[in-house]
């Protein structure tokens, strides 16, 4: 059910990115002032989303382990944190990328890069951390505490286009102003198509990599019951 | 069309998939070294050794 389930997000993704593909590179224009590389944006946006939902959404499930203790809830945080870092390393390696024509520079020590960078930096330590500590509730209690305090940075991530003066561009949609963005609503659509489409990528992956964390519990539950 | 601006915009697309193909080889890799540990455990407990 579940490797179904997968093989159809991973075909439901390509169809969508197919299309996403064909609108970003023949149907919309270039930006007036940058030019081709403001199609990274349709990548870096929508990376940096999912990231960032994926962080939020392990907290939840973080706290709904330390309320509960019932290890499902890590398993599936884990599982969400090692997708959203994977996202979050797309959302700065592009969002480098496009610096270095725009800004003429890889990077700057600014509060967006930089807090975003310490958030990639968090959870690659929280995927660590899980490697390093073999009593899964010890290492479950641990993550979920670092889950926590990994998202008050998310936090600080998302808001310091708001909080601080920054080199980097104001947010594309904000709640501040009602969900209204300043982008041309044709490169909005295709923006929003794309997180759709990394949404479903990103769910994919994590429901391979659930199946091997609860893999990865039946050998450790074998092995205990083997040694009793 | 700015060629230059265009080679990296080519790079930054090309970063993006080369990071989640990486993730993805990586992905099934795991699961390939899981399944073969679960069927290796599976063998010593069914023959009541000890892992």
């Amino acid at each position: 059910m579940r490797e179904k389930l997968v093989v159809a997000l991973a075909l439901a993704a390509a169809v969508l990115l197919a299309f996403n593909l064909y609108n970003i590179f023949v149907m919309l224009p270039d930006e007036a002032s940058q030019g081709y590389i403001y199609r990274i944006i349709f990548f870096h946006v929508p990376a940096a989303w999912v990231g960032m939902l994926g962080f939020f959404v392990a907290m939840t499930l973080s706290v709904l382990y330390l309320a509960g203790g019932d290890l499902k809830y890590d398993s599936l945080a884990a599982s969400i944190v090692e997708v959203a870092v994977v996202f979050s390393t797309v959302n700065l390696v592009t969002g480098s990328i496009w610096a270095r024509v725009i800004w003429g520079i890889w990077w700057t020590w600014d509060y967006r890069l930089t807090s975003q960078l310490v958030c990639v930096l968090i959870f690659s330590g929280y995927l660590m951390l899980r490697r390093a500590i073999d009593e899964p509730t010890q290492r479950a209690r641990l993550s979920a505490a670092l889950t926590v305090f990994g998202c008050v940075n998310v936090v600080i991530v998302w808001k310091s286009i708001e909080w601080f003066r920054n080199n980097h561009p104001g947010p594309v949609l904000s709640f501040r102003t009602g969900g209204k963005s300043g982008m041309d609503p044709a490169m909005l659509h295709a923006l929003l198509w794309n997180f759709l489409a990394l949404m479903i990528v990103a769910a994919a992956l994590t429901l391979i990599r659930t199946r091997q964390e609860s893999t990865a519990r039946e050998i450790d539950s074998l092995r205990r019951a083997a040694h009793v | 069309m700015d060629a230059r601006n265009f080679t990296f915009m080519f790079y930054g697309f090309l970063a993006a998939w080369l990071i989640i193909l990486a993730y993805v080889v990586s992905l099934a890799r795991r699961s390939a070294r899981l399944s073969k540990e679960l069927e290796d455990v599976k063998q010593l407990v069914g023959s009541g050794q000890k892992t």
